[in-house]
């Protein structure tokens, strides 16, 4: 704050002084006081925020330890939340199974073997009443991972929160909702990219007139990078798609300042330590300013990029499987020493199985090791100012900017028009699959050493305990899903599809309050999702190597 | 058959490679399938969302000697050996071989069930084709 210049920034200083600050000393534990921030050319919180979107940083707050977390049935991972809560966690973030995500119930012939197995099954709204069942909902903040039907899980949330006694003015969360990298990396889609946009607008629309503390979209670079791409193809991927996104807002009749300060990002944290650092930097720089200058935005909230992280699962091995509590903690560094606004760990055991509850508690308290111990969350951005840093976070930027600018061109001005122009002619699958075999080779070769794995190999693989979900999920799913059907009025739920049907081949209607309508029915999510492919049909991807 | 022995013992392996299933990580399977392909194997990559069906008749057309399944989700212990019972519902002598994430105790329940071969991750480029070449019935 003080400088050799003696011209600290006054701006920045009333910022400062007018944010609520945690507990301190702020000091280091030999005693030694510590300003919020060093250097004199740039500051958090100001425009184009490289350094942090916030004044104070984490002196205000630490990050959110968001634990992602789900499998099994509904009450399985209800009981999972709540030890989460309890070990400290300050937002719930759920996984759901491979049918959920892909739009088809427990009882469909494509989820046998797939029930409740890398996440928790949701086929109707009596699970999702389970699945948040003596949690509070107006008083955590919710994240939930599903993008195809994500309009359908959001509806079943809003429904449980609102007969629970929660208004949904009041729901704080996180829809992740991005299609876009579905077709460029992640591959859970259901329809093709035009109409699954439009259910993402009609979510975003919705928040945008009811739900203030909801963010519709958490715009994903992790699923990206997992598939292979480098750190500046994620950089570039995940910002382009979020420009995308901005495009269709507009398009879709709202002003960028209505939405665009609750798009959320979501990145992943490698184990490249610098050069993840330059990227969340640069991610920062690069969103403020084509927000600023491309898309108009005067609000400085719609400049500020503000994200999640989660370590790089795919760095674990299955080799030495403890050794991946020691890259966990590098990533989980520097995603704090990038800024990030909220953080998931990864567990050791990842490589092998999902997360054992022991697994998931270590992960947990490494983030409380970096907060509370480390000291590293006393001073903003205190990489800020090194040189290869400041050089790091420059090459993201320009390397970025070469995508942008490539896919402006292959859409005639426009980066939607760019992303699905790179999603119909493989683009991004290319360069990611390219960039992941570049990777695959140079292991292969040597000449790039994973401990435990290509080098170092020596130690016996100590058996882990490992989380199994056993067959019987299944059956206790398929019978819960037979109750519900059973229980309901099917006049009801046919008349609540008809309306998706007429309300999806009309885009000018919003098809929130009729997916609102059928969750309540107990229309179940593949019912709702047989509906809209009658009007969107679906996608196939392109087999390509 | 052509009666050229040397022809016949280089005849390169044929792979099919495929996503059984919904789970969509395909990034181990495209790996393999250049690893292969680089490896002198003739790969035919099916990619996402295959049935055992699906899966069966690209066998039969493509005269294939392997099936690669690659699978991320926790369903190998239900899918793989469906697909074995499949291969040999068809009459087919083809050797199934499954590679991802796959605990430590289910790989001998899945040898046990007939997969011939169950490949982890991190297994090199040369492991993938030595153990292709192994299972090949050619």
């Amino acid at each position: 704050m003080t400088d050799s210049s003696g011209s600290p920034s006054q701006e920045w200083k009333d910022a400062y002084e007018a944010s609520p600050l945690r507990e301190g000393p702020f000091e280091t534990m030999s005693g030694i006081p510590l300003d919020a921030v060093y250097g004199d050319a740039e500051f958090p919180g100001q425009f184009p925020y490289t350094r942090g979107i916030h004044a104070s940083m984490y002196r205000s707050r630490f990050w959110t330890m968001r634990m992602f977390a789900g499998f099994g049935t509904a009450e399985d991972t209800n009981a999972r939340f709540k030890e989460l809560l309890r070990a400290g966690g300050t937002g719930l973030s759920t996984a759901f199974d491979m049918p959920t995500l892909m739009g088809r119930d427990s009882d469909d012939e494509w989820a046998l073997g797939e029930v409740g197995r890398a996440g928790v099954a949701i086929d109707t709204l009596d699970d999702m009443t389970d699945l948040f069942a003596d949690i509070d909902l107006g008083g955590v903040s919710t994240s939930m991972t599903i993008n195809g039907p994500a309009a359908i899980l959001f509806a079943m949330y809003v429904a449980v929160a609102e007969n629970s006694g929660v208004d949904r003015s009041r729901l704080a969360g996180t829809l992740q909702n991005d299609v876009l990298k579905e077709y460029q990396a992640q591959k859970e889609y259901i329809f093709p990219p035009r109409p699954s946009m439009r259910l993402v607008t009609d979510v975003v629309s919705f928040t945008t007139e009811q739900m203030p503390r909801f963010n519709p979209i958490s715009i994903s670079g992790y699923h990206i990078r997992e598939a292979g791409s480098t750190a500046a193809e994620e950089l570039a991927f995940t910002l382009a798609n979020g420009f995308a996104y901005v495009e269709a807002g507009v398009a879709a009749g709202l002003s960028v300042d209505e939405f665009a300060p609750r798009l959320s990002f979501f990145f992943n944290s490698h184990i490249d330590f610098f050069e993840e650092i330059g990227k969340f930097r640069a991610a920062r720089r690069i969103w403020a300013r084509w927000l600023s200058e491309r898309y108009g935005a005067v609000d400085e909230r719609s400049m500020k990029c503000r994200f999640h992280t989660q370590t790089a699962g795919v760095s674990l091995t299955a080799q030495q499987p403890e050794v991946n509590i020691a890259r966990v903690a590098m990533q989980a560094m520097a995603a704090v020493l990038g800024g990030s606004q909220s953080l998931h760990t990864d567990s050791y055991d990842e490589a092998l199985a999902l997360p054992s509850e022991k697994a998931a508690r270590i992960a947990l308290r490494t983030q409380q090791v970096v907060a509370h111990e480390s000291g590293v969350a006393s001073v903003a951005d205190p990489l800020g100012g090194s040189d290869y840093v400041e050089w790091m976070t420059n090459e993201m930027e320009r390397q970025a900017e070469e995508i942008f600018a490539h896919l402006d061109d292959i859409g005639n001005g426009s980066i939607l028009e760019g992303v699905y122009a790179g999603i119909d002619n493989g683009y991004f699958v290319g360069t990611i699959a390219d960039s992941s075999y570049r990777f695959e080779r140079a292991v292969n070769a040597g000449q790039r050493i994973i401990v435990g794995v290509n080098d170092f190999t020596d130690g016996s693989d100590d058996q882990t305990e490992l989380l199994q979900i056993d067959q019987e999920t299944e059956n206790i799913q398929l019978k819960r899903l037979a109750e519900t059907m059973q229980q309901r009025n099917d006049e009801i739920v046919e008349e609540s599809l008809s309306v998706i049907r007429r309300a999806a081949a009309d885009s000018s209607t919003n098809l929130v309050p009729p997916l609102i309508e059928a969750v309540r029915a107990r229309a179940t999510e593949g019912e709702i999702v047989h509906a809209l492919t009658d009007i969107f049909g679906t996608y196939v991807e392109a087999a390509i190597v | 058959m052509s009666g050229d022995e040397a022809d016949t013992a280089d005849h390169p392996v044929r792979v099919v490679l495929a996503k059984l299933g919904l789970d969509g990580h395909d990034r181990g399977l495209k790996v393999v399938a250049r690893m292969l392909r680089d490896g002198g194997c003739e790969v035919i990559y099916l990619g996402l969302r295959q049935s055992t069906e699906s899966i069966i008749a690209a066998v039969e057309q493509e005269d294939a000697d392997i099936i690669g399944l690659s699978m991320h989700n926790a369903g190998h212990l239900t899918l793989a050996p469906k697909m074995v019972k499949a291969v040999a519902d068809a009459g087919l002598d083809v050797s199934v071989i499954v590679g991802g994430i796959i605990p430590d105790p289910d790989v001998k329940t899945l040898l046990d069930a007939g997969v011939a071969a169950v490949l982890g991750p991190g297994a090199s480029s040369d492991e993938v084709v030595a153990i292709a070449r192994s299972v090949s019935r050619r």
